[in-house]
């Protein structure tokens, strides 16, 4: 039986998709991948399983999404440019649709130096744009970089970031334009607390005619704490935490800071699903895949197409 | 120019521990531009040396001497004559400038003083920026003069990524984003629309792909 994405189905078919991050561990453990797998089984549409996230050492995302397919999750693979060169990253690509992987997310990555092995050379042999370039000529035309054949074309959805939220803002959305060229079959934003400057860039992705050659998915993160909102503001880098976001956290005792979080986050998504052009919304509960459910449950996202 | 930074005084004194007779050479070239191994820090480095080893009580013959360049066969042979008072040299050279000097007298070891850091420019006094990587092949003139693969930490001919905050770069709000500085002189060309070209991936087979690099030239060959 041919396997599809599940992904590209429900936004083919024109609905509103969803989907959520995991993390894999820190070590060599299967089971926190299954566990999580059940948190998220019926929530969401497909699972974007993240590489060496803040460029720390955990299992490998191809490894993790292998074990997430059996389990009858619908894998996104996360591949940077940080870790592998051009001749890794086709490799990966073909071992990953040979495994039944049908998604891909392709990214630059966090820079080596944020992570636990500052010691580590960047490779960056690719830039994401190039990847992105590179797998969708692997799959349209099946040739690799240079032109050899393949014996079979890789099967994935393609798909790529956006940060509507680094600078320089006017050049955000030619970014944008050249992930679609390139041939971005669907993008997932970076975390949205400033919806306005959201929606002003979703204005001109759609200015542009984008949001018709490609998905956009809005991401999302709940905030745990008012200690998390200021750490994102200040410590993660291209995050844009508005001062009313930080304020509306500490306003509320700490016992309540976690609710607070998912009620912006329910908040964020419903006015997200009003922007034309936004096509569905990627759930990235750090470490806090448990409440998926309940934020996908709250702002009206189930029951999820079967 | 190769710029270079001096050892820590410590690593240096254990380097030379084992040797008596140590001939202290520095370099009249890139190396002293950046006041890291020219004949002024080599006569500083050379009497540090000799009082610390006097302080230890111990009898070790440190001299100095300053080529003109010492990555340059031409002059590293100007040593022919001197070389043998020696039983190890400790070089302010680069790391080219050392290996120079230990291919040409293979009897004795030659040891780097400094660390060989990057192609870069004097930007001002004390104040030294990488800003090439000596690629083999050169695309400056797609980025209004300013080189991604050297100065963005990524390497991104299509940037710039998201990480980029009010013309800094993710890794630091010391680093320059390149691709801001890209971004504001192609503008003042005219020539934004560039940008929305995509750059293929880079051919690094200039720099890395024929093994260690060599340039031959028979018209400039005697």
């Amino acid at each position: 039986m041919k396997e599809l994405s599940r992904l590209k189905r429900v936004l083919d078919q024109g609905g509103f998709a969803v989907t959520a991050e995991c993390g894999p561990p820190k070590g060599a453990d299967a089971e926190t991948i299954l566990k999580k797998a059940e948190l998220l089984r019926n929530t969401v549409d497909a699972v974007n399983v993240t590489d060496n996230q803040t460029a720390i050492v955990r299992m490998s995302s191809l490894a993790a999404c292998a074990l997430l397919k059996p389990a009858g999750l619908d894998p996104v693979l996360q591949v940077v440019v940080r870790d592998r060169n051009r001749i890794a990253l086709q490799s990966d690509i073909l071992g990953a649709s040979a495994l039944g992987i049908r998604n891909i997310l392709c990214l630059s990555g966090d820079h080596q130096s944020f992570g636990n092995q500052p010691q580590a050379v960047g490779v960056f042999d690719l830039d994401s744009i190039q990847f992105v370039q590179v797998v969708r000529t692997m799959r349209d035309k099946g040739t690799i970089l240079g032109g050899e054949t393949l014996t079979k074309a890789p099967d994935l959805f393609i798909g790529a970031a956006a940060n509507p939220f680094g600078d320089p803002f006017s050049f955000r959305v030619i970014r944008l334009a050249k992930k679609v060229a390139a041939g971005a079959e669907f993008i997932q934003t970076q975390c949205i607390y400033n919806l306005d400057r959201f929606e002003k860039w979703m204005a001109m992705a759609r200015d542009k005619g984008l949001t018709k050659k490609t998905y956009i998915l809005g991401g999302v993160t709940p905030l745990k704490s008012a200690g998390m909102a200021r750490y994102m503001k200040k410590k993660v880098a291209g995050m844009d935490v508005p001062d009313e976001v930080v304020k509306r956290m500490e306003s509320v005792p700490a016992k309540k800071q976690a609710d607070e979080g998912i009620k912006i986050c329910v908040e964020t998504i419903q006015r997200l699903k009003e922007i034309p052009g936004v096509r569905g919304v990627h759930i990235m509960a750090i470490e806090w895949e448990e409440k998926v459910g309940e934020i996908a449950e709250r702002a009206g996202l189930l029951p999820r197409p079967a | 120019m190769i710029t270079a930074e001096r050892k820590p005084i410590d690593e240096i004194r254990a380097m030379i521990a084992p040797y008596k007779r140590v001939l202290v050479l520095g370099c009249g070239s890139c190396v002293a531009e950046c006041a890291a191994g020219g004949e002024k820090e080599t006569g500083m480095l050379a009497s540090t040396l000799r009082m610390a080893t006097k302080m230890e009580g111990k009898e070790v013959i440190i001299q100095e001497k300053t080529l003109d360049r010492q990555c340059v066969k031409d002059f590293v042979i100007l040593l022919d004559d001197v070389i043998d008072q020696y039983d190890a040299v400790l070089s302010l050279g680069c790391g080219a400038g050392v290996q120079a000097v230990a291919e040409m007298f293979s009897e004795i070891p030659v040891l780097p003083a400094l660390n060989t850091e990057f192609l870069g420019e004097t930007r001002e006094q004390g104040y030294w920026v990488e800003n090439c990587l000596g690629c083999g092949d050169c695309m400056l003139h797609f980025f209004g003069g300013v080189c991604p693969l050297a100065r963005c930490s990524k390497q991104l001919l299509n940037g710039p990524c998201g990480g980029s905050r009010e013309g800094k770069c993710e890794i630091s709000p010391e680093v320059p984003c390149a691709w801001q500085a890209i971004i504001d002189r192609l503008d003042r060309f005219g020539s934004l629309d560039r940008l929305e070209q995509i750059y293929p991936p880079k051919d690094w087979s200039r720099k890395q792909g024929g093994g260690p690099r060599k340039i031959m030239r028979e018209d400039q060959q005697r």
